[in-house]
C-alpha cells in the first residue's frame, strides 16, 4: 500500500480515485471499490445478510458460512453451482449476486445454517446477559424457522470457565465464530485465546491454567455475537432494554477513544466501545471499559466542607456559604502573597478554561499548572511553542500510514492503549516501521514489530539522533520526555532538519486540553504566549479586562514550593493526588504550609482533608464537556446523569467569581466552549522554541542504578477503583534486570530485591530481561507501590540495588500477594456481588489460574 | 469367464524378498533419467502421460505442477518451492497408499526426488497419518537408505541438484487429508482447512509455491519417465489413463489391493478376488470411500474411472471398494459413517459440525426403530443444508451415505420407524464368525 502522509481529506480522495468494479446484487446494479466483500456491497444496497464470524476490522474466514449467497455469474458468464460465503468473495465486474431476498437457494442455505447453529445453542436466552442484543437472537427471528425440528440431545459443558479473572466463558452458547480469537490475535496481539477440541465440541480455550491476559480482552465480550463471553463486573447485572444509552468519551487517558455509557437508575452499569474509524474503530482497552465505578465509592464528596475555624474540622456547608468561603479566602490570598492554581490532568477543556481565566482574572495570577507529574520549564516551552494552539496535528490516521514512527518516553500498550492498536495495525497492513527509544524491547514492542534503541533513561535527547528520522517519520513524545534535559529541544531540531512531524502523548485526558486553556505558567488560553504583549492585549480585550498579568508564573512544583516558605499564600486545587508529584511530602507539607487551600474535587483526598474548603464537584459521566486528543482533536460528550450534588468544576469557578465579585462570563460548559472557540488561536508569532543542551544519564556508583519506570495500563490508579475483576487482572509486579545487573546484586529470577532512596524502599520481585545494564525496570504504581510516593523517585532517578534479606526488607514496603493468588478484599459495594443464583461456577480465584509471567 | 488382466506396476515388487529395502527395490534409475531432463520437460511428461490425481478428485497431476509460479517475478515465483505428498490416508475403506508405503516406500520416494526436481523444489515433506508408526518407521528408514546412497541430499547424481525429504507423523485427524488443512497441521497449527484463494501452487506450505500430490499419484511418476507417457497412456481408458490400486473390502472371499488399469468393472475385480463371500449377494458397495454415494449390484459393470463412476452417481473417489451383502443393514452402515464424520470434523464450520451432530442422532432413532414420522424428509433436507454449504469437501461427503442409501434402499429407512435394524438384519449374520462362515 501506499504510505501516504496525507490529511484525511487526502486519503478520502485517493479513495474515491480507487477503481470501482460494477455488479448486479438481486438486480440492482452497484459500484464498489476493487476488493470490496460481496457481504458489504450488499449493505450498499440495502441488504444485510446475516452473519457471525464476519467482522469488517478483521480477516475474512468464512466459517459460520451464515453468510451464503447465490452467484449465478461469477462476472465470467459462469456461476458458482454451490451458494458462496459473501464474507470472502471479493467482487468482480459483471458480477450477478442474488441473496436471500431474491434467491430461495440462499434463503434457504442460510435458513438452514441457522437451523444447525441453533440445535446446540441453549434457549437460556431470557436469563443470558446478551439478550435483547444478541445477533444470533436477532437473526434466529429475521432469518430463522418458527419451529425448531430438533429434539435431540443438546452438547453442554460446564459453565461458565473464567478464562480470565474478568472474562467468563459459556461454552454451550458458543457459536464458535472464532471473532474473540483472531480478534486477539490479529488486532491485540495477545493470542492466549485459541480453539481447542473438534467437531461440536470445539471450544475456545486457555492454554492449561494460563489466563486470557489481555488489556483489550473486553472487546472480545462486545464483539461476542452470542452471549458466551461476560464479564464478571456486569454478568447477570442488568438487561440492554432496561439500559440508557449515551454516546462518550475514555476519560482514563490521552486517546480519546469512543465509549458508550449505559446506565440504569442513575448508576453506570457498563462501558461498551463506541465506533469512530478515525480514533479508536471499534476497540477500546479494559480501563476504558471496566473502570468507572471510581466515582461512586465510599469516599464520594456530595457535599461543599467548609473548615470550621473554631473546632479545626470540616464541616458541611451549603454551596453559597462554601462559594463565598473560598472566594473570600481567594481573594485575601491574592491580595496579598498571591494564590498558586493546580489543575491537575484530567479536567476537561471547559472546565481547564474556567480555571485559566479564573486565575488570570479573579486571581490575578500566571501561577497555574495542570502537570500533576514530573515536569520541566523545557517541556512547557515546548508545548508553548510546538503544541499550544496547532490545533489537529499527526492524526490516528497518519499513524497508520507513517512509514516509521519513533516513539520516545512513551509506552504505547500502557500509556495509550489506543495508539498501541493503532500502531500495531500499521505494522500489519502497511509495513510501517516502530522504533523505540528505552531500556528494553517490551512486549507492546514486540507485538508492533518494533526495534529497540536501547537507551538509558536521561540519554534520549542524544540517542534521537540515531532514530533516522526522515520526511516519513512520525516521532511520539511521552509525558516522561519531561524528565530528559534536552530531549523536547533535541527532537525539536532533528525533526526540523530532517522534516520528521513530531507529537506530544501525554498520558492524562485533559493534558491536552489544558495546554490549549492556557494552564500553564507561560500560555494563555489559545496558545497565546504570556510573554508576548500582543497576546495578552489581545486577551484582556476579548475578556473585557484592563489587563492579564504579564511575567511567566510559577510551575506547579515552583508554586508547591513558593507555598512552603510563604510567597503563596492560597492554593486552588483540583483533582491532583500528591502521589502524582515529582516530591509528594514537599506537596504535603505546602499545601499544610498554605495559608488558604480551595479544593475541587470527586473524592476525598490527601488534599481534601487538609483543605480549608472543598467543593465537591462532577466526575465525567456527570456532565457535559470535551476533551482534547493527544492529535488536538475535540472529543465532545454529554452527560450521562446528572446527580444533583455534583456541579461541573465549571459552575463552581463561576460560583466563587461571583462570589467574589467578578463574572467569570459563562457557568456551563456549552458557554466556555463557545467563548474559548470565540477566542480562537493565537495567530502572532509562536511563543519561542526551547534551547536546552542534551542532558545525559545519570552516573551511578556501586549498587545504584538507574530507574525506569511508567505506570501500567491497569495499576493502583485510583480512577481505576471498585472493580476486583478488573483490579486483578493487572500484570504482577516485578523488578527488571539485566543477567549482569542481577550478578552484581547477587539475585537471579525469583529472588527479591530493594530498591532503596532516602524516602524509603520497597521491595519487589526480580525478573531478569534484556534490558540496559544499570538500569531497572519497574511499574511506578502497581501492587500497592507507589515510587513517587515511598521512594520519592520516578524515571531517570537513581536508586540503590540490594538483594532481599530479613534485615535489608525489614524497612521496605512490599506490595501484598498479586490477587490472582488471593482473593480480593470484598469491599462491599454492589459490584462485588455474587453471580445471580445457581450460578454456582462463578470465578473464584482457585479456578483461576496463576498470573501469566511476565513477558518481557 | 474372462479374467481381467491385472497390470502390476507399482504393486510389481511387493512380494519381493523384503521388498522395501533399496536392495530389493534398486538404483533410483527413473531418477537419474529424470535430472538429466529439464524440469519443464518432465511436466509435459506426466500432462501427456494422462495421469489424474489418485487421492480422489483426479486432478490432472501435471496440470497441476504447471501452476507453480516459475518466473520469479509473479507473486509466489521468488519463494522456495515445495512439495508435500498427502499420505494421511484416513477414509474409511480406502487402504491403498499405506500399503503401498509398507511393501514399496522407494517406489514413493523416488517419485518424490523426481517431482522435486520438475517443480524446482528442494525439498518435500511427506505428512503421513500419525496412527500408522509402522509405516512412518518404514518410510523414514528409507528416505535415509535414499540418503545414504546418494540419491537424496546434496548433489544428487552428481547433477548439481539438491533433494531434501522429511517424513513427518499426523497426529490422526481425517481433516488432514483435506490438503490446506494438511499444510496447517504441517506448519504446526490446528488442521482446519484454509480459505482459498490463495490456492497452495501459489501461498502454501509457508506461505511458499507448494504442490500437494496423493502417495499414489507420485508413486506412478517413476514409471512414467521410465516407460514413457505413451506407454501409461496404452492402459487405462479415454480420459483416465494408466494403472491404479483397486482396494478391496468387505464380504468378498479375498480382500486387498489389485493394481489394475481404470475402466475395469467391479464384476471383474470380484472375479479377480475370488468373488462374494459364501452364501453372499452383493447388495450395496462404494466405488471409492465412504464419501462415495453408494452404488448397487445394478453398477456391477460400470467402468471404473473417473467419468464412468460418475456416470452413475458417484465418484471413483480414492477406489476403495467397500463390498456389503445381503445380511448389512443399510441403516446401521450409514450411521457408523456419519459417526466416524461427527467425530472428525473439524469444527471450523457450521453446517459440517452441527449438521453431523444432528445426523447421526436422528440416525440413531432410525436404527432404533424409534423413527418418527417425517425422519427421512428431515435426513435428505439435513443434507441438503450441508452439501455445498460447508467450508471443505468433508462436509459433502458426510451427506454422501445419507443421501444415496435413502435413494436406493428408502424401505429400510422406513422400516427404522418401526423395527430396529438389528432385528432386520442380526449384525452377527453380517461378521467372519457367523454361523456357517468359512472363515
Amino acid at each position: 500500500m501506499t504510505v501516504t502522509h496525507n490529511n484525511e481529506s487526502g486519503t478520502e480522495a485517493a479513495r474515491a480515485d480507487e477503481n470501482l468494479v460494477t455488479l448486479t446484487i438481486d438486480d440492482v446494479e452497484v459500484s464498489v471499490p476493487e476488493g470490496t466483500l460481496l457481504i458489504r456491497a450488499a449493505e450498499l444496497i440495502g441488504v444485510e445478510i446475516p452473519r457471525f464470524c464476519d467482522h469488517p476490522l478483521l480477516a475474512p474466514v468464512g466459517a459460520c458460512r451464515q453468510c451464503l449467497v447465490d452467484v449465478p455469474d461469477a462476472g465470467n458468464g459462469r456461476g458458482f453451482p454451490k451458494p458462496q460465503a459473501s464474507c470472502t468473495l471479493p467482487v468482480s465486474p459483471g458480477m450477478v449476486v442474488k441473496t436471500q431476498v431474491t434467491s430461495p437457494v440462499a434463503d434457504k442455505a442460510q435458513t438452514g445454517i441457522l437451523e444447525f447453529l441453533l440445535i446446540n445453542h441453549p434457549l437460556d436466552c431470557p436469563m443470558c446477559d446478551k439478550g435483547g442484543e444478541c445477533p444470533l437472537q436477532n437473526q434466529a427471528m429475521s432469518h430463522g424457522r418458527g419451529e425448531t425440528r430438533f429434539n435431540e440431545v443438546k452438547r453442554t459443558f460446564p459453565k461458565p470457565l473464567a478464562i480470565s479473572p474478568q472474562i467468563l466463558l459459556d461454552r454451550e452458547r458458543c457459536v464458535l465464530c472464532a471473532r474473540c480469537t483472531r480478534f486477539s490475535e490479529q488486532i491485540a496481539g495477545d493470542p492466549f485465546i485459541a480453539m481447542a477440541e473438534r467437531g461440536a465440541l470445539q471450544q475456545v480455550a486457555i492454554y492449561e491454567n494460563e489466563p486470557y491476559s489481555s488489556y483489550f480482552s473486553g472487546n472480545t465480550i462486545q464483539i461476542c455475537p452470542v452471549g458466551a463471553l461476560t464479564s464478571s463486573a456486569y454478568r447477570f447485572r442488568s438487561r440492554p432494554f432496561d439500559l440508557v444509552s449515551t454516546p462518550s468519551v475514555a476519560e482514563h487517558d490521552a486517546c480519546g477513544a469512543a465509549i458508550r455509557v449505559d446506565h440504569r437508575r442513575g448508576k453506570v452499569m457498563r462501558r461498551l466501545a463506541g465506533d469512530d474509524p478515525e480514533v479508536n474503530e471499534e476497540w477500546i482497552s479494559d480501563k476504558d471499559r471496566f473502570a468507572f465505578a471510581y466515582d461512586r465509592q465510599p469516599d464520594r464528596l456530595t457535599r461543599p466542607l467548609v473548615r470550621d475555624p473554631e473546632t479545626g474540622a470540616l464541616e458541611p456547608a451549603s454551596w453559597p456559604a462554601a462559594f463565598l468561603a473560598a472566594a473570600r479566602g481567594l481573594t485575601d490570598a491574592a491580595r496579598t502573597a498571591g494564590v498558586g492554581v493546580l489543575t491537575g490532568g484530567r479536567l476537561t477543556v471547559e472546565d481547564a478554561y474556567a480555571y485559566s481565566k479564573l486565575a488570570r482574572t479573579v486571581l490575578g495570577t500566571n501561577d497555574i499548572d495542570f502537570r500533576a507529574r514530573p515536569h520541566s520549564d523545557e517541556e512547557a516551552a515546548f508545548l508553548a511553542h510546538a503544541v499550544a494552539g496547532s490545533g489537529l496535528g499527526v492524526t490516528y490516521r497518519d499513524l497508520e500510514h507513517a512509514a516509521k514512527v519513533v516513539l520516545v518516553g512513551l509506552e504505547p500498550e500502557d500509556e495509550a492503549a489506543t495508539i498501541f492498536l493503532r500502531l500495531r495495525k500499521a505494522w500489519r497492513q502497511n509495513g510501517t516501521q516502530v522504533v523505540a527509544l528505552a531500556s528494553h524491547a517490551t512486549r507492546a514492542l514486540e507485538k508492533v514489530g518494533g526495534q529497540l534503541i536501547r537507551t538509558v533513561p536521561g540519554d534520549e535527547a542524544k540517542a534521537l539522533g540515531e532514530a533516522g528520522l526522515d520526511a516519513g517519520t512520525i516521532v511520539l513524545l511521552g509525558e516522561r520526555v519531561a524528565r530528559v534535559e534536552g530531549a523536547f529541544t533535541s527532537a525539536l531540531t532533528a525533526a526540523t532538519a530532517r522534516g520528521a512531524r513530531l507529537a506530544w502523548v501525554p498520558r492524562r485526558a485533559g493534558d491536552r486540553g489544558a495546554v490549549e486553556a492556557g494552564c500553564l505558567p507561560n500560555l494563555l488560553p489559545g496558545g497565546r504566549p504570556v510573554g508576548d504583549a500582543e497576546a495578552r492585549a489581545d486577551l484582556a480585550a476579548a475578556w473585557g479586562v484592563g489587563s492579564v498579568p504579564g511575567g511567566v508564573g510559577r510551575s506547579g512544583d515552583a508554586i508547591l514550593a513558593a507555598a512552603l516558605t510563604g510567597e503563596i499564600g492560597g492554593l486552588l486545587v483540583a483533582g491532583v493526588e500528591v502521589d502524582d508529584l515529582a516530591d509528594p511530602q514537599a506537596a504535603i507539607d505546602a499545601i499544610e504550609a498554605a495559608g488558604f487551600v480551595v479544593s475541587l474535587e470527586v473524592r476525598a483526598s490527601a488534599v481534601t482533608e487538609r483543605a480549608d474548603v472543598v467543593l465537591p464537584v462532577a466526575a465525567p459521566a456527570e456532565k457535559a464537556g470535551s476533551f482534547l486528543t493527544w492529535e488536538g482533536r475535540p472529543r465532545r460528550f454529554g452527560a450521562v446523569f446528572s446527580p444533583p450534588h455534583a456541579l461541573s468544576d465549571t459552575r463552581v469557578l463561576a460560583g466563587i467569581a461571583e462570589a467574589a465579585g467578578h463574572d467569570l462570563g459563562f457557568r456551563t460548559a456549552e458557554a466556555a466552549a463557545a467563548e474559548l472557540a470565540e477566542l480562537g488561536a493565537w495567530d502572532g508569532a509562536r511563543a519561542p522554541r526551547p534551547e536546552v543542551l542534551p542532558g545525559r544519564a545519570p552516573r551511578t556508583g556501586p549498587s545504584e542504578v538507574v530507574l525506569d519506570t511508567w505506570r501500567r495500563l491497569i495499576d493502583d490508579g485510583r480512577g481505576q477503583d471498585g472493580d476486583q475483576h478488573y483490579q486483578a487482572t493487572a500484570r504482577p509486579s516485578v523488578v527488571l534486570l539485566s543477567a549482569a545487573t542481577a550478578r552484581a546484586t547477587g539475585v537471579r529470577a525469583g529472588d527479591e530485591v530493594i530498591l532503596r532512596t532516602d524516602r524509603g524502599a520497597v521491595a519487589v520481585p526480580v525478573d531478569l530481561a534484556d534490558i540496559a545494564d544499570g538500569v531497572v525496570w519497574t511499574p511506578a504504581n502497581s501492587n500497592g507501590l507507589s515510587l513517587l510516593g515511598i521512594l520519592g523517585a520516578t524515571y531517570g532517578d537513581v536508586v540503590t540495588i540490594e538483594r532481599s534479606t530479613t534485615d535489608s526488607r525489614a524497612d521496605a514496603l512490599s506490595g501484598p500477594p498479586h490477587p490472582h493468588q488471593t482473593p480480593a478484599p470484598d469491599e462491599g459495594v454492589e459490584l462485588d456481588a455474587t453471580t445471580a443464583p445457581g450460578d454456582s461456577a462463578a470465578p473464584t480465584d482457585t479456578d483461576l489460574a496463576r498470573p501469566a509471567e511476565e513477558q518481557l | 469367464m474372462s479374467v481381467a488382466p491385472l497390470t502390476p506396476v507399482l504393486t510389481r515388487g511387493w512380494d519381493h524378498e523384503r521388498a522395501w529395502t533399496l536392495d530389493a527395490y534398486g538404483e533410483y534409475a527413473a531418477l537419474r533419467t529424470a535430472l538429466q531432463t529439464e524440469p519443464d520437460a518432465l511436466i509435459e511428461t506426466v500432462k501427456a502421460s494422462g495421469l489424474r490425481g489418485r487421492g480422489g478428485a483426479g486432478f490432472p497431476t501435471g496440470m497441476k505442477w504447471s501452476f507453480i509460479p516459475q518466473d520469479p517475478s509473479k507473486p509466489g515465483g521468488d519463494k522456495p518451492h515445495y512439495l508435500v505428498v498427502n499420505a494421511d490416508e484416513s477414509e474409511p475403506g480406502t487402504c491403498k497408499d499405506i500399503p503401498l508405503m509398507m511393501a514399496s516406500p522407494h517406489t514413493l520416494v523416488e517419485g518424490v526426488a523426481i517431482t522435486c526436481h520438475a517443480i524446482r523444489a528442494k525439498k518435500a515433506f511427506i505428512y503421513v497419518r500419525g496412527e500408522v508408526l509402522h509405516v512412518i518407521r518404514r518410510l523414514q528408514a528409507a528416505v535415509e537408505e535414499a540418503y545414504e546412497a546418494g540419491f537424496l541430499g546434496a548433489d544428487v547424481f552428481g547433477s548439481g541438484i539438491d533433494l531434501d525429504v522429511v517424513v513427518h507423523a499426523g497426529a490422526g485427524a481425517y481433516i488432514c487429508g483435506e490438503e490446506t488443512a494438511l499444510l496447517d497441521s504441517l506448519e504446526g497449527r490446528r488442521g482446519q482447512p484454509r480459505l482459498r484463494p490463495p490456492f497452495p501452487a501459489v501461498a502454501g506450505l509457508y506461505a511458499a509455491p507448494t504442490v500437494i500430490n496423493n502417495v499414489e499419484s507420485i508413486a506412478s511418476v517413476p514409471c512414467i519417465v521410465e516407460n514413457g507417457p505413451d506407454w501409461f497412456g496404452s492402459m487405462g481408458t479415454e480420459k483416465s489413463k494408466g494403472m491404479t490400486l483397486y482396494s478391496l473390502s468387505g464380504h468378498v472371499k479375498r480382500p486387498g489391493q489389485y493394481e489394475a488399469p481404470l475402466g475395469i468393472t467391479l464384476r471383474e475385480l470380484l472375479d479377480l478376488s475370488g468373488g462374494m463371500r459364501e452364501g453372499s449377494e452383493l447388495k450395496f458397495w462404494t466405488p471409492g470411500g465412504s464419501s462415495t454415494p453408494l452404488l448397487t449390484a445394478e453398477h456391477l459393470d460400470v467402468p471404473l474411472d473417473y467419468e464412468g463412476v460418475a456416470g452413475a452417481g458417484s465418484m471413483l473417489g480414492t477406489k476403495a471398494l467397500q463390498v456389503f451383502d445381503q445380511t448389512t443393514s443399510v441403516v446401521r452402515c450409514v450411521l457408523r459413517w456419519t459417526e466416524f464424520y461427527k467425530h472428525e470434523s473439524c469444527g471450523k464450520c457450521t453446517p459440517c459440525r452441527e449438521g453431523t451432530w444432528w445426523l447421526v442422532q436422528t440416525l440413531e432413532r432410525l436404527e432404533a426403530g424409534k423413527g418418527q414420522d417425517g425422519d427421512i424428509e428431515l435426513l435428505l433436507d439435513q443434507c441438503d443444508n450441508i452439501l455445498g454449504r460447508a467450508f471443505c469437501a468433508l462436509g459433502d461427503g458426510a451427506t454422501s451415505p445419507i443421501t444415496s442409501a435413502i435413494e436406493h434402499f428408502r424401505d429400510e429407512f422406513e422400516a427404522g420407524m418401526h423395527t430396529p435394524a438389528w432385528d432386520l438384519f442380526p449384525y452377527e449374520a453380517s461378521t467372519a464368525w457367523r454361523k456357517g462362515a468359512s472363515a
